[in-house]
C-alpha cells in the first residue's frame, strides 16, 4: 500500500545510525512548563530521515508546543531536542529547517512574489539564486497564476500555500508544519498532500501536525499525543498491528482508553502487576530504548489534571 | 576581503536590514490612507496652530518651533508601535527568527523605513511652516527639519519598544497617554521647566522630549547652531539608540 514503509523499517533496523544518517529529529525527556501548567512532559521520540511523520492528538494536547521546541522557538524546561545533529534552534539549522506556523505567517498586504522575495532575502539569498528559488517554489505550490496578487485577496487555501512556499525556499531538510491543512476544503487538502508526498520522495523529512485522524493514513510514521504526553511513536503499520485496529482513529482511541484505564487503576491503588500485561504490549510500540521509561510514566502516573 | 569580514562581525546583516526596510516601505505604500495621514497630520496640526494664534503672532513664533519636536513623536509612535505589533501578532516575526535573521535586522529595518518617512514628513511640514504659514525663526530653517527628524526617531524608537510589552493594538494605544503624554506636559511647552515644582523639573530632565523642545527653542532664539542645540540633538540620538537596542533585546523568541 505504501511504497516507502519498507525504507522506514530499514532505517529502524540500524541500531546506531551512521554519521551521515543522523535522525532528522530526536527528542529525549522533553518537558515544557508554562507557569503552573505542564504543557509537555517526558516526550521522547526519534524521527528518521526522509519520511512523513504525523503528529496527531486532540486540540490543546501540546502539538504546537512540541513543534515549536523542534524549530527552537520554544525553550524546553528540561530534556533535549536534537535536529539534524544539532541542538534545536542552532544557527546552523536556520537555513535547513522550514517552519510553517498554524496561522499562515506571511504579509497579507504584499503580493505573493514580494513575500517570497523578502523571505528569500531573509534566508540570505541574493541575485539570481533568489529569483530562482522564488520561481521554483511558486511552481511547487501551484501559485503561478497568482504570483502578482496581494496575499489578502487570495483564498484560504492559496494563503496557506504562500506560507508553505516560504518554508520551501531554501529546500529544507526538515519541514515542520503545524496543521497546514486545517480549515481547507478536501480538494485543496488532497493537493497539499500530493506536494508533501513529492517532497518526502525527494528526501525531505516532514513533521506534520493535525487533529484530523484521517490525515494520519497519509503518514509513514505517527506520533500520537494526548495531554502533553506521547502515547505512541512508531510506523503507522506498527501502531495498527499492535493495537489490532484497522484505522488510525480507532488505534488512537484504543491507546487513549488504555492510558485512561491505566490512570484510573492507578487512582484506585490497584496493584502494579495488574498493569503489566497491558503495558507489555504497548511497550512494543517503541523501538527506542529510552522510550520505555518515558512511556511507563505516561501510562502509570495518575494525572490529576485530566 | 576585509570588508567582508567586517560585515560578518556586525551585529546585523546589511542585506537583510535593507530588504526589511524595503519590505516595510512596500507595505506602507500599499496603504495609501495611512501614508496620507502620516504625512498630512503634522501639517494639519501646524495650520490649526497658526489659526489658533491668529491674533498673537508672538505666541505662534514661540510655540510653533517647539511643537516641531512633539507632533512627530506622537505620530511616529503610533505608526511604529502598530506595525511592529502586527509583525509580532501575525507570527511573521517568529518565522523570521527561525531564519538567519537577527533581531537587530528587524528593528533596524523598521527604523530605516520609518526614518525615511520621518524625513519626508519633516521636509513637508518645514516647507509648509516657513512658506505659507510664515513661521519666522532666528536660526536657519533646516534646523526645524532636524528637530522634526529627531522627534520622529524618538517616537519610532518608543513605539518599537512599547510593542514588545503590549499584547494587542488596544494596549499599544493605551501606552500613548501613559508614556508620551507626560513628556508632552512637562517638556516645557506649557510651563517653563525652571518654574515647575522641583521634583517635576527633575523628571522633565530625564525625558527625551524635553530636549527636543529645548533644541527647538534654541533654534528659534539664536541665529546659527548653538552648543546647546548640538548637545540636545546628541542626547536625543543617544536616547534613540538606547531605546532601539532595548527593543531589539525585548523582541521575544
Amino acid at each position: 500500500m505504501r511504497k516507502r514503509s519498507g525504507v522506514v523499517h530499514l532505517s529502524e533496523s540500524i541500531p546506531a545510525p551512521l554519521q551521515g544518517d543522523l535522525p532528522a529529529v530526536s527528542a529525549y525527556g522533553l518537558q515544557v512548563v508554562r507557569g503552573s501548567h505542564t504543557v509537555l512532559s517526558g516526550v521522547t521520540f526519534v524521527v528518521p530521515r526522509g519520511c512523513i511523520v504525523g503528529l496527531l492528538g486532540p486540540s490543546g494536547c501540546g502539538k504546537t508546543t512540541l513543534l515549536r521546541s523542534v524549530v527552537g522557538v520554544q525553550q524546553a524546561t528540561s530534556g533535549h531536542v536534537q535536529v539534524l545533529g544539532h541542538p534545536a534552534g542552532a544557527a546552523q539549522l536556520s537555513t535547513r529547517v522550514g517552519y510553517v506556523t498554524q496561522a499562515p505567517s506571511v504579509y497579507a498586504d504584499l503580493t505573493v512574489l514580494e513575500n517570497l522575495r523578502y523571505f528569500a532575502a531573509a534566508l540570505g539569498m541574493r541575485g539570481w539564486r533568489r529569483e530562482d528559488a522564488v520561481v521554483r517554489v511558486v511552481k511547487e505550490v501551484d501559485l503561478t497564476g497568482y504570483a502578482d496578487q496581494l496575499v489578502s485577496r487570495l483564498s484560504g487555501g492559496q494563503y496557506s500555500r504562500v506560507s508553505l512556499a516560504v518554508a520551501l525556499l531554501n529546500k529544507p531538510d526538515l519541514l515542520v508544519m503545524d496543521e497546514p491543512t486545517v480549515g481547507l476544503d478536501p480538494m485543496v487538502r488532497r493537493e497539499l498532500w500530493v506536494v508533501f508526498q513529492r517532497l518526502a520522495e525527494e528526501g525531505t523529512t516532514l513533521l506534520v501536525s493535525s487533529h484530523v485522524m484521517d490525515e494520519a493514513d497519509r503518514c509513514d510514521r505517527l506520533l500520537l499525543m494526548r495531554a502533553g504526553r506521547l502515547l505512541a511513536s512508531a510506523p503507522r503499520s506498527t501502531v495498527l498491528e499492535r493495537t489490532g485496529c484497522t484505522g488510525t482513529e480507532e488505534a488512537f482511541m484504543h491507546l487513549v482508553e488504555a492510558a485512561e484505564a491505566a490512570e484510573a487503576r492507578q487512582r484506585q491503588q490497584a496493584a502494579a502487576q495488574a498493569l503489566l500485561p497491558d503495558l507489555a504490549g504497548l511497550y512494543g510500540l517503541h523501538e527506542q530504548g529510552g522510550e520505555a521509561d518515558a512511556e511507563r510514566a505516561a501510562f502509570s502516573t495518575a494525572d490529576t489534571r485530566l | 576581503m576585509s570588508l567582508g569580514r567586517l560585515v560578518e562581525r556586525l551585529p546585523f546583516s546589511p542585506t537583510i536590514t535593507a530588504a526589511t526596510a524595503v519590505r516595510v516601505l512596500h507595505q506602507i505604500s500599499r496603504d495609501k490612507g495611512s501614508t496620507a495621514l502620516l504625512l498630512g497630520i503634522p501639517c494639519m496640526l501646524m495650520v490649526l496652530l497658526k489659526l489658533m494664534f491668529h491674533d498673537s503672532e508672538s505666541s505662534f513664533e514661540r510655540i510653533g518651533p517647539q511643537v516641531f519636536g512633539i507632533f512627530p513623536v506622537i505620530v511616529m509612535y503610533l505608526v511604529a508601535s502598530m506595525s511592529t505589533l502586527r509583525e509580532r501578532t501575525t507570527g511573521t516575526a517568529e518565522r523570521l527568527l527561525t531564519m538567519p535573521v537577527r533581531r537587530l535586522d528587524i528593528v533596524l529595518g523598521y527604523s530605516f523605513a520609518f526614518a525615511f518617512l520621518a524625513l519626508l514628513q519633516a521636509v513637508i511640514s518645514t516647507l509648509l511652516c516657513v512658506g505659507p504659514l510664515g513661521l519666522d525663526i532666528e536660526g536657519p530653517a533646516y534646523l526645524l527639519m532636524v528637530i522634526a527628524m529627531l522627534g520622529a526617531l524618538l517616537g519610532l524608537a518608543l513605539g518599537l519598544l512599547v510593542s514588545a510589552f503590549a499584547r494587542n493594538e488596544f494596549q499599544a494605544v493605551q501606552f500613548l497617554p501613559a508614556g508620551v503624554l507626560p513628556q508632552f506636559l512637562v517638556c516645557g511647552l506649557f510651563v517653563p521647566r525652571d518654574e515647575m515644582q522641583g521634583a517635576l523639573s527633575a523628571v522633565a530632565k530625564v525625558m527625551p522630549m524635553t530636549y527636543a523642545v529645548e533644541a527647538a527653542g534654541e533654534a528659534a532664539a539664536h541665529p546659527g547652531v548653538t552648543g546647546v542645540f548640538v548637545r540636545d540633538a546628541l542626547l536625543i540620538l543617544v536616547c534613540v539608540i538606547l531605546v532601539l537596542v532595548a527593543s531589539a533585546a525585548t523582541l521575544k523568541r
